[in-house]
């Protein structure tokens, strides 16, 4: 069969805003050759048996807009200097070509394949120069054929069908340094005493293990399914708190072995909170997501994963297909949730970081793909990105960071599934392909300069509109008059059909019939099928007389599903049977409880104390550079990228004001439709106060509480997520800032009486550099949380509101730079260097009283102060409401020295906006607490302190300005 | 209660809110899958108003809207033709926007004449906004005192709350001169954006635009969005006097409701 090229580009009329982007962005690339202009055509490959007519036809009819656009069949002569031509590899998900083959199916009656790609004519550079701007901006060989002429293969790669055979992996004989060979040769990623204990295993057997068995053990047991470090024994020296905590024993030494280091401290204080009173969590740590009680009828569950690894290769794709993991982690939460908001936290490089390690994409243009990725998934999920945050830091270069969250909303009587014995095993949605192998697996590894050619399979691009159609039919199914249709979900994450056949069916065993699944194309192996990790997939466990309807509900979205065996089986063994022949077979005993477990040393010292720096900072510059640091800036055009208003939900969203030119503190969404109860979703994260781990959970949780508070949630109604991302734990100096994460994360979540509910770690994150430099991210722990508001008509917003009202501060400020943005510009900054003092004391006093001011109506905005400080805030509700500020000096600096207390970023600290007549009541509302006016809205638009001052456009403008990708 | 028929599709995704907004503007929402709908278009004979939602229709692959406009060209447009005949109200937010213009229901036949007997070619088009980004954000709106949109008419309001929401990749309004012009003459601009607040560069900053009849209105922004005050970019600053009534999005759901109701044909579908 022939295939035909068709080329789509726009009439001159129309423009070309997709070719004015590339130049745009190749030059804030910064290569050195730009072209003058980048006229750029689509291109159609079609593979099928159409006739001269109906190529034209579909050419003229279903690609081009007959308005906007030009088609030509074949390809146009070359119209500029150079000319580059970008189409998917063979294999890589094709989402267009999927959308072309089935319009030209039902409008012509033919089945065709399709290939798309992109043609781009450059004017004013030379062929070099365009393939140094295309590899630079514009394509990703990891996924990407790039040509240099017009591309027209005479006909496509096609897979064969596969010889089911499997083989078995000679393991019995291999000693110690064999094992480990093996476990690295074969992307496995197991340690020695692991590889050991499936030898021991086999031995035990007597057989060796085939290969489709040692890789369902590998993907069973990485660190990315299973949290073994997290979970593991590890032996801590450093300093601890007094008393006893369940799975500790202490030594003679001083030091302590930790046996589980996740249950001993952020699910231990979960546990006791829920003793303690806190009776509205109602599934934690167990499912794929965490979830408590919203109202009667209906709870709420979230989830934040990380997609860390492959962003770092292909940060499109890994970030598409992050958010569309994290979906369907809440699409098999229970019987299944609606996804109802997003939210994205991103750390990498500084955008003009200089000397960028070989290997390593320019963070500028993992940014970039990163927040393109997580757009074009969740807006075409129908979900609302609704909060979100960017840390710039140079040690994030190899290992960017991508925390995808999703909220979800489901009736209280689906919090919990069970498959039962002879349910169907039913997977619905997306084909498997040999996309996104040893994803699990390849997360345990530590990358370096040559990661993107090893693991170029490990990378996927995602398909959301074949998610959207699961999520259609699965929440049908879910809500049938005669009941939930299925007895239980997952969704297909790390691991493929094996961590989701496997988890499922951990207690009953399953029996599963893998030549059963569609495939994407022909020429899977067995082992292929069990553990890619193909998107878009869900498994559901369905009673066999409820198989038809689900089946019937599939099919009228268009949703693919197929029948893959059953679960239950004798001895609850794991059974893998293709055609007539067994390929697999596994002892669920053994699968999830085999895993040894390593004692694993860690130590921790504390930072030295610091002393103090003596250089003057310039009050009213220093401003102004805070404002437009990256970390502080307008994340504007990274948010209006994002649909945050699909599903109509929003109440508050990322951005706030008249002007909508302030940073709101959190998000509030009503999940029940028509409800006035809403929910806060916000985020924390201190990776400035790194030198404590400890210290830097609790201000995290800290920052997580006041971002709730301030828009309305209720305190005692919080529960919260933790995400660690660390740099390699067999240092034990590394895991030992671990443990004193965790401990910090115990001691915030009890005093502020916020439970964790989920949690997810990525380890590993360092790069080692061709020139074997490690560079170690920075330890990162993101604290999500989401928060009940009683009613959203009490909300309050951070924009200032009206000229007349007082500033008050919450809180107390030493002058303390430890830990501050300012810091890190002015290094030498006078003040004192120490870090803050831990807030769990005082925080959640602070924290109620701010929540009752705001029930009580006083408040007509309220801000937290936290990156840049006080000023910085104070800064940020005047330009957000357009109103001027003066601030009292004296009061800012209480004791302290001005310029410090501006700038310092200790916790715990709130700025409120109160009416003159509301101060009386305010004051019985906050008792005890210290509190001050520091200030008065004005009607001038300019910010003063004392003889310092600013108008309030620049400031705006500096903030607005900060960040551009 | 009329019914208003909700048309879903593969990657349709604003269906739930537009449900939403015609159940607080007194209609009884139903939806239909595209599929069962292109297997048995007389369903839409049970249609009092049709919703074309927002969303990325077949992942907005080719372009927006694109695929679902010709399944539908190739099986429905005479359905919805006689729909209109009938005089039933469509509303196509966004997605469904650009479905309706590639389908041939916008900008339809030119005042005085019938809905042809099949679907005609497209002669305007929303093309890929001037910056290449998907770009949310709430935009001032305006409504043509000309206009003879059912949905719109009686709008105008020049206060805070004349915004809605727009989220999009690909609203540029494109139409040649002398069809804009034959459309602004005809009263066939439903809403434009303010001057200095066109977020795409559309031409005439067209924002949505209907048929002859006033029937169809298409539209890049989200109305099913703004149904509640405390959907307002700004609610919590917003000053009482602004808060009159409905907000402008419900209010376009109502204006077509009460036509519907107001027909002395159909009285009996509004009785309830």
């Amino acid at each position: 069969m022939a295939v035909h090229r068709i080329e789509v580009r726009p009439t001159t009329d129309a423009g070309d805003p997709r070719g004015d982007a590339a130049r745009r962005q190749a030059e804030s690339a910064g290569l050195s050759q730009l072209p003058s202009r980048i006229d750029t055509t689509s291109v159609y490959l079609v593979e099928g048996d159409l006739d001269e007519a109906a190529v034209r036809r579909l050419a003229d009819e279903v690609l081009a807009d007959p308005v906007t656009e030009q088609a030509t069949i074949g390809a146009a002569p070359a119209a500029a200097d150079a000319l580059i031509e970008v189409h998917p590899l063979p294999g890589v998900m094709d989402p267009d070509a999927q959308a072309v083959e089935l319009a030209v199916e039902r409008l012509l009656g033919t089945a065709v394949q399709v290939v798309t790609g992109r043609r781009y004519d450059l004017h004013g550079v030379d062929a070099d120069a365009a393939r140094k701007l295309v590899d630079r901006c514009l394509a990703n060989t990891v996924i990407h054929g790039i040509h240099g002429s017009p591309w027209h293969p005479e006909a496509f790669e096609s897979g064969h069908a596969h010889d089911m055979e499997g083989a078995d992996v000679l393991l019995s004989d291999l000693d110690d340094a064999g094992l480990e060979r093996l476990s690295r040769d074969a992307h496995l990623f197991l340690d020695l005493p692991e590889m050991q204990a499936i030898q021991e295993h086999y031995l035990g057997q007597g057989r060796d293990p085939r290969a489709i068995e040692l890789e369902t053990l590998a993907q069973t047991w990485s660190e990315h399914c299973v949290h073994k470090t997290l979970k593991a024994t590890i032996r801590y020296s450093g300093p601890l708190p007094d008393g006893e905590r369940p799975g500790w024993e202490r030594h003679d030494d001083g030091s302590v072995t930790v046996h589980n280091l996740l249950k001993s401290t952020i699910a231990q204080v979960t546990r006791d909170l829920m003793d303690d009173g806190i009776d509205w969590c109602l599934s934690v740590f167990v499912d794929n997501a965490g979830i408590i009680a919203f109202d009667d009828e209906h709870a709420v569950c979230f989830k934040c994963e990380t997609h860390n690894h492959p962003s770092a290769i292909e940060p499109y794709g890994g970030a598409a297909t992050g958010i569309g993991g994290c979906i369907r982690d809440i699409m098999g939460t229970g019987l299944s949730a609606r996804p109802v908001a997003a939210t994205d936290v991103f750390c990498v490089g500084n955008l003009d970081m200089k000397d960028v390690p070989a290997g390593c994409l320019q963070p500028r243009r993992v940014l970039g793909e990163v927040v393109r990725g997580i757009r074009d998934y969740g807006n075409r999920m129908g979900i609302p990105t609704l909060n979100g945050s960017i840390w710039f830091d140079d040690d994030y270069v190899g290992n960017p960071l991508v925390f995808c969250g999703c909220v979800g909303v489901m009736p209280r009587d689906a919090v919990a599934g069970d498959p039962e014995p002879g349910d169907r095993i039913i997977a619905v949605g997306g084909r498997t392909g040999r996309d996104g192998i040893h994803g699990a697996t390849f997360s345990s590894a530590e990358l370096t300069d040559t990661h993107a050619d090893e693991f170029a399979h490990a990378v996927q691009i995602g398909n959301p509109v074949t998610e959207k159609m699961a999520l259609d039919a699965i929440l049908e199914a879910r809500d049938a008059e005669e009941g939930c249709l299925f007895s239980a979900i997952t969704d297909c994450g790390a691991g493929g059909f094996s961590s989701a056949v496997g988890e499922m069916g951990e207690h009953l065993g399953a029996v599963v019939q893998l030549d059963q699944a569609p495939l994407k194309y022909e020429g899977l192996t067995p082992e292929e099928i069990w553990i890619s990790e193909a998107q878009e997939r869900m498994v559901l466990a369905v009673p066999p007389g409820n198989v038809e309807a689900v089946a019937a509900i599939c099919d009228r979205h268009g949703a693919e599903w197929c029948d893959l065996g059953v679960f239950g089986s004798d001895d609850c063994q794991l059974v893998l049977r293709y055609g007539d022949h067994e390929v697999g077979r596994l002892d669920m005993d053994f699968l999830h409880g085999g895993l040894p477990s390593a004692t694993r040393e860690a130590t921790w010292t504390p930072p030295p104390t610091a002393g103090a720096g003596t250089t003057e900072v310039d009050l009213e510059s220093q401003l102004l550079r805070l404002l437009a640091s990256g970390n502080i800036a307008s994340k504007g055009c990274v948010i209006h990228q994002y649909d945050h208003e699909v599903q109509g939900r929003s109440v508050l969203r990322p951005l706030v004001g008249p002007l909508g030119s302030a940073p709101g503190d959190a998000a509030v969404i009503t999940p029940v439709r028509g409800s006035s109860r809403g929910l806060a979703i916000g985020s924390g994260l201190a990776t400035g106060l790194a030198a404590d781990p400890r210290l830097m959970a609790i201000c995290a949780i800290d920052e997580c509480v006041r971002n709730l508070v301030c828009v309305g949630a209720d305190p005692q109604r919080i529960a919260i997520l933790d995400n660690f991302c660390w740099s390699g734990v067999q240092d034990a100096k590394s895991l030992g800032a671990l443990v004193r994460c965790a401990e910090g994360c115990h001691d915030g979540a009890m005093a502020y009486r916020t439970p964790f509910i989920s949690g997810k770690d990525s380890l590993n994150n360092q790069f080692t550099t061709d020139d074997g430099r490690t560079i170690r991210i920075p330890p990162t722990l993101l604290i999500s949380g989401f928060g009940i508001v009683p009613d959203i008509a009490t909300c309050v917003t951070m924009d200032a509101k009206e000229a007349g009202n007082q500033l008050v501060l919450v809180g107390l400020t030493r002058g303390v730079l430890g830990g501050s943005q300012v810091l890190g510009m002015v290094p030498d900054a006078a003040g004192s260097h120490v870090l803050p003092d831990d807030p769990c004391e005082v925080g959640p006093q602070r924290a109620s009283g701010v929540h009752r001011a705001i029930t009580e109506g006083l408040l007509r905005s309220a801000h937290d102060c936290s990156e840049g400080g006080l000023l910085v805030a104070a800064a940020e509700m005047a330009f957000g409401g357009d109103l001027g500020l003066e601030l009292d000096p004296e009061a800012v600096a209480g004791h302290g020295d001005l310029v410090a207390c501006c700038f310092s970023e200790e916790p715990a600290r709130y700025l409120l906006e109160v009416p003159e007549d509301a101060m009386d009541q305010l004051t019985g509302v906050l008792g005890d607490l210290p509190w001050t006016v520091v200030g008065r809205f004005v009607q001038p638009r300019r910010l003063c302190v004392g003889d310092v001052a600013w108008s309030i456009d620049d400031l705006r403008s500096a903030w607005l300005g900060g960040l551009e990708i | 209660m009329p019914v208003a028929m909700i048309i879903t599709a593969p990657g349709i995704n604003c269906d739930l809110e537009l449900a939403e907004a015609f159940a607080l503007a007194g209609a009884d929402p139903r939806s239909v899958h595209l599929n069962a709908l292109m297997e048995e278009p007389a369903l839409l004979d049970e249609a009092d108003l049709v919703g074309l939602p927002g969303g990325f229709s077949y992942g907005d692959a080719v372009a927006a809207g694109r695929i679902m406009a010709h399944l539908m060209r190739a099986t429905l447009y005479e359905a919805l033709a006689g729909a209109l005949r009938r005089g039933v109200p469509m509303i196509a937010p966004c997605n469904g926007f650009q479905v309706a213009a590639q389908v041939g229901l916008l900008p339809g036949p030119v005042p005085g004449m019938d809905w042809p007997p099949s679907a005609p070619a497209p002669s305007v088009a929303l093309a890929q906004n001037t910056s290449a980004r998907f770009n949310d954000r709430w935009v001032r709106m305006r409504v043509p005192s000309n206009t003879r949109c059912i949905w719109t008419r009686g709008l105008d309001m020049a206060t805070d709350a004349a915004v809605i929401p727009i989220a999009h990749g690909e609203g540029r309004f494109m139409a040649d001169e002398e069809a804009l012009h034959g459309l602004e003459d005809a009263g066939q601009v439903a809403l434009r954006y303010a001057p200095d607040d066109n977020p795409n560069g559309s031409v005439g900053d067209v924002m949505g635009i209907c048929d002859a009849s006033g029937l169809v209105l298409g539209l890049m922004p989200h109305p099913e969005r703004y149904t509640r005050w405390t959907q307002h970019p700004f609610w919590t600053r917003l000053p009482d006097a602004d808060r009159v009534g409905d907000p402008p999005g419900l209010r376009m759901f109502k204006a077509a409701v009460e036509h519907v109701c107001d027909r002395s044909t159909r009285s009996s579908t509004c009785a309830s």
